[in-house]
């Protein structure tokens, strides 16, 4: 039994952290019974400061040191099949090592749960903020979930577990954010008494999952060969469906955490001040949140602008976005801070948000973003002229003139030689 | 031998009409023939010649599918409905009593 002081249990604190550490508390605080991890910066403080809790007796969990990410997933895999609450956070090369486990994790229905300190993908060797990583593996089945501030990535951690282990669901669960600029930045972060953690977030079932369950008494194999005319096809569906189903229950959890701790997430979206907006930036991360203030100051000078913020990609928001399109926007930026070389857009958010644009009969002109590559930073100055150039085009119709305009796409401070 | 009873241990893979009434992940419990009849993967089939067979059992020991039979004393049974021919058997047997005979399309 973990050793947790009578005062934590009782009484909230505040700590000031790292956004690493939001992440360590928030897994301690679940109460995770199994923890598999290998370090890589910019993660490596988040398995840490776990090892610590463990070492310490602080928290009740196994740890198991391994000799790769693709091992990390493995034995998560096994410690989750006993019905133990599982996790782990990794980064950029290192989540791409896992790539091929990710997958056996969520066609498993496995309700893991790992968070990413995000950083560039390699080569040329890059540690700092930028979502290549996740975006690369936003297909393989996991529930993907941007956290853009350190209070969000704790609290997110306490709500990812109810999400993926809900029955309707049974899903894993990622929680992202950005390497250095959030992992490795301190904040206040306030910790809800722990009594009232346990109430809102109680242990899985003690037989373990439903749908499958390692048992020596009980021996069954799992994830054998289905032949072409079987059900492969139909298990590949419902992790489809289980996934736009699981919409109603991030809902749900979210106000469940509103009313437990009164802080609210708003859904899978958080709409900025676009109800009235005619120009609306279309982002996700901390760069997103930080927009916030360019929209207040351009809206100082009377300007209809507004920030639509992406908290999901995986469920997609769709039901959010279309409501967006049938406001009064005209013109719509979607700044992406990461690549998908060779899709339409060279962004691959800015790709899906344009996809969905035909379940909306009005004419809005799109004008997708890649910014913040490598931790390039972006500054609120710099967001602001985004803002004037998607104005520009809605007031003259004038695309970007200048030489990072390049395939429809503006690749923010690209070098010009201007 | 006495023989697995057949009725608990032939195939009994349940008919699914609808992906509603799927359950969240295939499960295969220990039953034989849980992925159809094996047998008809088999390119070379062994036949054990029972006058040299000394009723040793190492090709049951072997056998990685486990369709050997084999009762101390008499000389092993193959299952062929199983058996996807490996051949390990015939490798493993000391007395070169297993032979390898290509089926016939």
């Amino acid at each position: 039994m973990s050793k947790i002081k009578k005062s934590e249990m009782d009484k909230e604190q505040t700590i000031i952290m790292s956004g690493n550490y939001a992440s360590a508390w928030g897994a301690k605080c679940s109460r995770v019974k199994a923890i598999s991890a290998y370090p890589i910066t910019p993660q490596t403080t988040v398995v840490e400061k776990l090892a610590d809790f463990v070492d310490g007796g602080e928290l009740d969990a196994r740890y198991v040191k391994v000799e790769s990410e693709h091992s990390v997933m493995a034995s998560l895999v096994g410690s989750s099949m006993t019905g133990a609450r599982s996790f782990t956070a990794t980064s950029g090369q290192g989540l791409l090592y896992m790539t091929e486990m990710l997958h056996w994790v969520s066609s498993s229905r496995l309700p893991i749960v790992t968070t990413i300190a995000s950083r560039g993908i390699a080569p040329p060797w890059n540690i700092w903020a930028e979502y290549t990583d996740i975006l690369s593996i936003r297909d393989c089945g996991w529930i993907i979930q941007f956290a853009s501030t350190h209070q969000e990535i704790f609290d997110s951690v306490l709500m990812s577990y109810k999400i993926a282990e809900n029955q309707g669901v049974m899903l894993p669960y990622f929680i992202v954010y950005g390497g250095f600029t959030q992992s490795h930045t301190s904040k206040p972060v306030r910790i809800p008494p722990q009594k009232e953690i346990d109430a809102f977030l109680p242990p899985p079932p003690e037989k373990g999952w439903s749908h499958l369950n390692l048992d020596p008494e009980n021996p069954v194999t799992f994830g054998n060969l289905l032949m072409p005319q079987q059900e492969y096809l139909d298990f590949r569906f419902l992790i489809h469906d289980s996934m736009v189903k699981s919409k109603k229950i991030i809902q749900k959890t979210i106000k469940e955490f509103k009313k437990s701790f009164k802080r609210d997430y708003s859904g899978l979206a958080e709409n900025y001040k676009c109800n009235d907006a005619d120009v609306v930036l279309i982002s996700y991360g901390a760069l997103a949140e930080q927009s916030k203030i360019a929209v207040d100051e351009l809206r100082k000078e009377g300007k209809k602008v507004g920030l639509f913020k992406l908290r999901y990609i995986r469920p997609f928001p769709n039901e959010e976005l279309v409501k967006l399109f049938n406001s009064d926007v005209k013109v719509i930026g979607i700044a992406d801070q990461g690549t998908a070389f060779g899709n339409p857009t060279g962004g691959p958010i800015s790709t899906e948000v344009m996809s969905l644009l035909r379940q909306s009969n009005r004419k809005i002109k799109v004008l997708p973003y890649v910014w913040g590559l490598g931790g390039r930073d972006v500054t609120v100055d710099e967001q602001i002229r985004v803002f004037h150039q998607l104005i520009q085009l809605k007031n003259k119709n004038e695309y970007p003139t200048d030489d990072t305009f390049q395939h429809g796409t503006v690749w923010m401070g690209l070098k010009t030689g201007a | 031998m006495k023989k697995d009873d057949p009725k608990s241990m032939e195939t009994k893979c349940p008919i699914y009409k609808s992906w509603r009434e799927l359950p969240l992940v295939p499960i295969s419990r220990g039953m034989k023939g849980s992925i159809g009849e094996t047998g008809d993967w088999r390119t070379y089939r062994p036949g054990i010649d029972e006058k040299e067979c000394n009723r040793c059992g190492i090709c049951y020991v072997y056998c990685p599918d486990g369709v050997i039979q084999f009762k101390e004393g008499s000389a092993p049974e193959i299952d062929y409905k199983y058996c996807k021919g490996c051949g390990i058997c015939k490798v493993k047997c000391p007395k070169k009593a297993i032979e390898m005979i290509r089926e016939r399309e």
